[in-house]
């Protein structure tokens, strides 16, 4: 095990898979000098050279559809975004290309690449630099959403994104680069789909992603101290989510709370809390809930961004009303 | 040529006729560009389309029998019906796909070159587009990215003057569409698209550049579509002037006059014709027969991991 941080540990995983499969190559803008927005890329243009670390022009929709076109030419593309906001500047190669080209060819041909796009809140940067649009990708036939929460995620689930023949959206979350954790490099990919169990508990189940996990296992302290025993499920892949995982916590524990940083209208809490109702219905104590982000814009204001944060204390508040 | 003309001009009646669904866009009246560029390409080089894509396709070699059962949305179609006219597409015979939209096709192709460097293979890589798609953002951006990473694409934009239903004349900044990739740094030279002779001769020479490592090209070659940009749009707002000069100019006539220059005998392209004829005939009646898709096939292909069930 070696402590690094959550862009270190992604750093690690695809140099590992470079070292591992000469097709791997990535694209996307500011890799080479200073190893991308949180370092995430540092050193690696140096090593494998720019043919393979491609520092590219400020052009999305290129960047996705060459990475596209690449990808069903025999190679694994790893497309930089940047910021989940500008992968919307490249949504038509995500979600008209990427996401069907499979499909309406009739299958005689995969697209296996690697979609970066940070998300979320992160020091005053604003409604254009600061959305959390996993939602969006989740909708999209076709596509694969992973979102992980720690550093040792970052690793095994970006080689397995790497790894993967499907178009995979990969959400790191911009307030998490530099959160430090165990990260065991020897391992292997995770299994695409998985939730993990970040706590064990028994009175509520706590669903999340993300940065939210953190927030979600503070909460869950505080509840422990007031009496109430939060499991948290970290769901690591939004697309496909471990169901099985969900609903068996919610069998057990008879309570589902969904706590995340997009809008809460529409937002994938939405989906989850549905298919609770519809498939554990006599399982539930209450009804289910959602803790998300009001349906505006990201402030700049830092009072005003906080209102679109649910904190821990807006957790245990929700758990204490539901389990009281 | 004679088959891509057959095969249009039937799917475009049978669109009309109400025995297919969906767009089907007619290229009666192009396939001089298709014949003259594919012909210099092998099978392993890469060629990717628009929605305009059914002479491309045949030109590089797909088998017809199996593009009518894709129009008919048939099982055995070349995408097992689940593409239609809008998404033909090869990829044993380097055929990319035909798309449904704009200019994606030309980010599609840049990205096919950029893994023909990395993989140290040598393809060239076609991209045919119409002359609407040059005003697209992505289609401009791919430009200054095959010049910045000198890759082994000609660009062949197919300038039937309209933009679906607008003269893409009148929207359209600036001196023109070779103007356009000249300030990409891209060499680029016009010519008559309908004039089978200078396409070959044109693309033999910029498909032997790329394919020699000299990095992109750029040939726009002027064309006129007989019909409208869809089967059921009668193209009503064009001169019917327009037209008929069009038509004097069409490409067929023009090769098989400078065939009979070199001693090929016009029964021989009458033959050839009724060849053509023939194979359409077969592949009508095949599609007609052929049976649709089986239900499951709906979930087929949609994904790996979290496929639907």
């Amino acid at each position: 095990m070696t402590v690094m941080t959550y862009a270190q540990a992604a750093l690690t995983a695809l140099r590992q898979e470079m070292e591992r499969d000469a097709t791997v190559w990535v694209l996307g803008e500011d890799l080479g000098p200073e190893g991308g927005v949180a370092g995430q890329y540092l050193g690696l243009q140096q090593r494998f050279g720019r043919q393979r670390i491609v520092d590219t022009p400020i052009s999305e929709s290129t960047i996705m559809g060459a990475a596209i076109g690449a990808a069903i030419c025999g190679t694994r593309p790893v497309v930089e975004l940047r910021y989940a906001d500008f992968a919307i500047c490249a949504a038509d190669e995500i979600v008209n290309q990427a996401a069907k080209i499979r499909y309406m060819l009739g299958g005689q041909v995969r697209v296996p690449a690697v979609i970066r796009q940070p998300m979320g809140l992160r020091d005053g940067m604003a409604a254009q630099h600061s959305q959390s649009t996993e939602a969006w990708w989740i909708h999209v036939p076709g596509l694969v959403v992973v979102a992980p929460a720690t550093p040792a995620d970052n690793h095994a689930l970006l080689k397995a994104a790497i790894r993967c023949d499907d178009p995979v959206v990969y959400m790191e979350h911009k307030e998490l680069w530099t959160v430090a954790g165990e990260v065991d490099e020897a391992a292997g990919p995770a299994e695409l789909g998985r939730a993990r169990t970040a706590r064990a508990g028994t009175d509520i189940t706590l669903v999340t992603w993300s940065s939210m996990v953190s927030v979600c296992l503070a909460a869950a302290q505080k509840l422990a101290a007031a009496g109430c025993n939060a499991e948290v499920i970290d769901l690591r892949t939004l697309w496909p989510w471990d169901r099985a995982a969900v609903f068996a916590s919610v069998a057990k524990t008879g309570r589902l709370l969904v706590a995340h940083q997009a809008v809460r209208a529409a937002g994938f809490g939405a989906e989850i809390v549905a298919e609770a109702a519809e498939h554990l219905f006599d399982k539930l104590k209450t009804p289910p809930r959602r803790l998300a982000a009001p349906r505006v814009p990201v402030p700049f204001a830092e009072p005003l961004e906080a209102l679109c944060r649910v904190a821990d204390d807006d957790i245990v508040a929700a758990a204490l009303e539901m389990t009281r | 040529m004679l088959l891509i003309r057959a095969f249009d001009q039937y799917a475009g009646q049978a669109r009309r006729d109400g025995k297919l669904r969906g767009s089907v866009h007619s290229y009666v009246g192009e396939e001089a560009i298709a014949t003259g560029v594919c012909g210099n390409l092998r099978r392993t080089d890469y060629i990717s389309s628009y929605h305009r894509g059914h002479g491309h396709c045949l030109a590089k070699g797909a088998d017809p029998g199996a593009m009518m059962k894709e129009l008919y949305g048939r099982a055995g179609g070349v995408c097992g019906g689940k593409g239609g006219s809008m998404h033909v597409a090869d990829f044993s015979l380097g055929i990319l796909g035909a798309n449904g939209v704009v200019a994606d096709g030309v980010t599609i192709a840049v990205g096919a070159a950029q893994a023909v460097k990395l993989r140290g293979e040598e393809r060239a890589v076609v991209a045919f587009f119409g002359d609407g798609a040059m005003n697209r953002g992505p289609m401009l951006e791919a430009l200054n990215w095959a010049r910045v990473f000198d890759l082994p694409v000609l660009f062949v934009c197919e300038d039937n003057l309209y933009s679906d239903r607008t003269r893409t004349g009148s929207v359209t900044g600036g001196p023109g569409i070779v103007a356009r990739a000249s300030a990409f740094g891209i060499p680029a030279e016009t010519i008559d698209g309908n004039d089978l002779v200078a396409v070959e001769r044109a693309a033999s020479r910029l498909i032997r550049q790329v394919q020699e490592g000299h990095g992109p090209s750029f040939l726009h070659a002027t064309t006129y579509r007989w019909h409208g940009h869809l089967a059921l749009d009668q193209g009503l707002y064009r001169d019917p002037d327009e037209l008929a000069r069009w038509k004097t100019l069409d490409p067929l006539p023009r090769a098989a006059a400078w065939l009979t220059t070199r001693g090929i005998p016009a029964s021989a392209l009458d033959e050839d014709q009724a060849v053509a004829a023939a194979r359409i005939a077969q592949a009508v009646a095949a599609a007609e027969s052929a049976p649709w898709p089986e239900p499951l096939m709906l979930f087929k292909d949609v994904q790996d991991v979290g496929a639907p069930s």
